[in-house]
């Protein structure tokens, strides 16, 4: 390549990437909206929740370590155990696997940005806000008491006349609006920025996962709003949606509740079961076997995790056909999660399996979740459900299935994608140290549980007599905390030392994987792709022909991006992203003083929803054209298409 | 290693309408959202429903018809002037998308105003029983959208009228016309259940 030539890709390249950049200083620092910004800080912050939850579980578990602990008082444990459950929930499990969605879909895809960043900026300011509304409210002594689920009438103001309830449901408010905002996002940008030639069977399983899960969180999570919003009624208004006194039913709660409930289990596990097939593929040095079979079986369990909620009411009395049904629909779908399982073992067992970090965890998901699924089996039958309804063993089998099917997964997609994200390897040996507390500290806390529950232990009780037993057992669990602790220290320890020096450079494509966030440098630079490769293939480094196609001739020097067709991802338009801005922020900090004036007067909706309007109007407002931010219509001459009207792309794939 | 082929995007359109904008995508993913909360409201009505002897309950008066009536029709009617504010973008005519967005308008500060005399006429307040909780939640719900289609409406039109107008702010006219279809179409259960339940069931 001679000088001229290589002088004027660089220039092309710094255009590039000045174009895409969030701008510099503390300004920009607020106004930024590149997704993998985003991404990033929504899994620092999700990971910063699963800490503090973490610290909650490890004072609990040292409260129950042997029975009449002084430590903590009734009022407070039950603000602790609260706090865990809704922290790890709505502030770790969903943001996290969320904001690995933010980050690697529209790499995976190809794509320069998310559709909708500056949505998605709003979604994480509006998670943030959230989650420190719950913790400083918890300091406050305001910490809602109520159980993650908040079951009427405990929670309705005769019982619950503080406002930690309130506090509950408003969390609740924050986190959804926040998930749904993600989800539009995701699914948008699946559809509809896919890089040429990436058809819907060529999609990655990883962004199959994240476009079902986004899906269920779109129809599940109305429910947990609208439940919510009716609590918040009751309490501050005194509607009598929850009040039997008036005609109102406390069971109308658990069905609005679990009907986003269970599907939210889902949720969570199928961007895990996302993950597992991303990295099995990659270790195994193969295809994914049965690829279609599994994106079906994720479909379908996405189908079935909504006919499954009655199986948290066995206890509540209802019509045995009823649940008879729901204890169908329960084993039923161990079907699906089974075939993706034979599906793993058939890939590896066909491949060249290399045990690296990543995939280590990805083993220990195996074992963890087979043995949670099988408690879940035991579960749905109504006869056995009845008899360990709020006992321990609930709380080992919800463990195994979300630590096992969630937390091990993205343990792999820490060190799986880690240097992606920050151009560093994470130590292969210290891994192994990591895996091993976090694995036997898990079963050591967990498993004893089961035995618990099976000795008649209930949930959610501060403390217990000596005469019952359950000494010994507790003290073994609080002892696996311990170990599970120093692991996450450890990991803690080495992410941040692998940051600064000591970690190796990763290079592009570290394991050799095939998916097309490898096609890029590592950390990723601003707009992802300066010249997007089109795909050959399911695994496109893998499978592209050496002369694939890459996409020229989007408009340098403006946020430009290719708009492709939803089933076969041919070109369709190109469209300007917007810029990164501040409205975004703005928006959120009005929208916080909206919801929590709310839970004290009900006419803070009224004067509240003012900033909320003014800031949105600042965010839509077209930008003077002084600023850069207009261009006139019609562009170079060319109006906007007629619908129907395919104007053709040049080139071929 | 030999040289890429090159996929040549440049004589790709700027923009596009209907299904093919990533507007429309955002804008279905809203209405899903939103569709499946109205739904929900809806089976907590009838969930309600099955713990009541009597609906609406002894002593409380079904919702009076007159202005729900009314509303409904201004509500259908309001979809001409959509219809044809969204056709005006399509076609990229700016005068004619402000005239539209502007007769939309007077419909929609019209169906606002005439929802206050529906809450008025309900005949029952929220804090009587679970019938007047479920029945304000409904009517609340639906409100809640007739007023923000309302104001974004006001915005949109705004922008289009004070400028300066991007191209892509017509795929934003067609799809807030996109919107305004599903607050209409919606109201059409949420009536159905508000004002004929309590009647006929």
């Amino acid at each position: 390549m001679n000088t001229h030539v290589a002088a004027a890709a660089d220039a092309e390249l710094g255009t590039f990437e000045r174009t895409w950049a969030d701008p510099p200083g503390w300004r920009g620092w607020c106004a930024a909206i590149d997704h993998k910004t985003i991404g990033r800080r929504y899994l620092m912050t999700a990971f910063a929740f699963f800490l503090l939850g973490g610290v909650l579980a490890a004072v609990m578990r040292v409260q129950l370590a042997r029975p009449g602990h002084p430590l903590l008082g009734p009022d407070l444990y039950n603000q602790v155990f609260t706090t865990h459950g809704t922290t790890m929930m709505f502030l770790f499990a969903v943001p996290v696997m969320q904001g690995l969605g933010i980050y690697f879909v529209p790499l995976m895809v190809g794509a320069r940005s998310i559709a909708f960043p500056r949505l998605v900026a709003y979604s994480y300011w509006m998670f943030l806000f959230g989650g420190l509304f719950l913790y400083v409210s918890l300091l406050l002594n305001a910490g809602p008491d109520v159980g993650w689920f908040a079951y009427p009438p405990l929670a309705e103001s005769l019982y619950a006349p503080s406002k930690r309830a309130d506090v509950w449901a408003q969390l609740i408010t924050f986190t959804e609006v926040a998930s749904l905002a993600v989800a539009v996002s995701i699914v948008t940008t699946v559809f509809k920025l896919r890089t040429p030639g990436m058809t819907l069977n060529r999609i990655p399983t990883f962004v199959w996962a994240q476009v079902v899960t986004s899906f269920m969180v779109m129809f599940a999570m109305p429910a947990v709003m609208l439940a919510s919003t009716a609590l918040i009624l009751d309490r501050l208004v005194g509607t009598h949606f929850f009040d039997v006194e008036q005609a109102g039913d406390a069971l109308l709660w658990q069905h609005l509740f679990w009907f986003f409930g269970h599907p939210e289990v889902y949720i969570i596990f199928i961007p895990g079961s996302g993950l597992v097939s991303t990295i099995v593929t990659t270790f195994s040095r193969r295809h994914l076997f049965g690829y279609l079979a599994v994106v079906l079986s994720l479909v379908s369990t996405a189908f079935m995790g909504f006919g499954l909620w009655v199986h948290h009411m066995f206890a509540t009395g209802l019509p045995q056909l009823g649940e008879s049904f729901f204890t169908a629909a329960s084993m039923m779908i161990a079907i699906p999660t089974g075939i993706q399982i034979f599906c793993w073992i058939a890939t590896m067992w066909s491949g060249r399996v290399s045990v690296k970090a990543p995939m280590l965890w990805i083993l220990g998901f195996f074992a963890i979740f087979v043995a949670g699924g099988l408690t879940g089996v035991m579960l749905a039958a109504v006869p056995l459900n009845t008899q360990l309804h709020d006992t321990f063993f609930v709380v080992a089998h919800f463990h195994y299935v979300l630590i096992g099917g969630a937390v091990f997964p993205l343990f792999g997609a820490f060190y799986f994608w880690y240097p992606k994200i920050t151009g560093r390897l994470l130590s292969e040996r210290v891994g192994r140290w990591v895996f091993g507390l976090l694995f036997a500290g898990f079963n050591l806390t967990f498993f004893p549980m089961h035995v618990l529950g099976l000795h008649g232990m209930p949930r959610r009780v501060y403390t217990y007599l000596p005469e019952m037993g359950w000494g010994p057992l507790n003290l073994l669990a609080t002892g696996g905390v311990l170990l599970m602790g120093c692991g996450v220290l450890l990991f803690v320890f080495d992410a941040l030392a692998a940051r600064v020096r000591v970690g190796t450079e990763a290079g592009d494509d570290p394991w050799g994987a095939g998916t097309m966030e490898w096609a890029t440098s590592s950390p990723p630079p601003p707009g992802n792709f300066p010249r997007p490769l089109t795909v050959g293939g399911r695994e496109p480094l893998w499978d592209n022909a050496p002369d694939q196609p890459v996409v020229v001739g989007l408009r340098p020097g403006m946020r430009d991006v290719l708009v492709t067709h939803v089933l076969d991802a041919e070109p369709d338009h190109r469209q300007k992203f917007p810029d990164p801005s501040v409205w975004p922020l703005l928006t959120a900090i009005a929208t916080t003083g909206l919801f929590v004036a709310s839970i004290f007067t009900p006419w803070a909706v009224v004067w509240g929803s003012i900033p909320v309007f003014i800031t949105m109007v600042g965010w839509f407002w077209p930008r003077s054209a002084s600023d850069g931010g207009t261009r006139p219509w019609p562009i170079e001459g060319r109006a906007l298409p007629a619908p129907g009207e395919m104007p053709a792309a040049g080139g071929a794939i | 290693m030999s040289s890429p082929q090159m996929l040549d995007v440049s004589g790709l359109p700027p923009g596009a309408f209907g299904s093919r904008s990533l507007m429309w995508w955002g804008t279905m993913g809203i209405v899903l959202i939103e569709g499946t909360g109205f739904a929900l409201g809806i089976v907590a009505y009838f969930y309600i429903k099955t713990r009541v002897s009597h609906w609406p309950p002894d002593g409380v008066a079904p919702p009076d018809l007159l202005w729900g009536n009314v509303n409904t029709l201004v509500l259908l009617a309001s979809l001409v002037p959509n219809e044809l504010a969204k056709r005006a973008a399509v076609r990229v005519n700016l005068g004619q998308v402000r005239l539209w967005l502007l007769v939309c308008l007077a419909f929609g500060l019209a169906f606002n105003a005439i929802r206050a005399l529906e809450f008025a006429h309900l005949n029952v307040w929220w804090d009587r029983d679970s019938y007047g909780s479920v029945a304000w939640l409904l009517l609340g719900l639906h409100t809640t959208h007739i007023v923000t289609d309302v104001l974004d409406s006001a915005v949109l039109a705004a922008v289009m009228i004070a400028g300066p107008v991007e191209e892509h702010r017509f795929v934003d006219v067609e799809e807030n016309a996109v919107y305004w279809y599903f607050v209409v179409l919606a109201w059409l259960p949420i009536y159905g259940v508000i004002y004929w339940a309590p009647r006929l069931i």
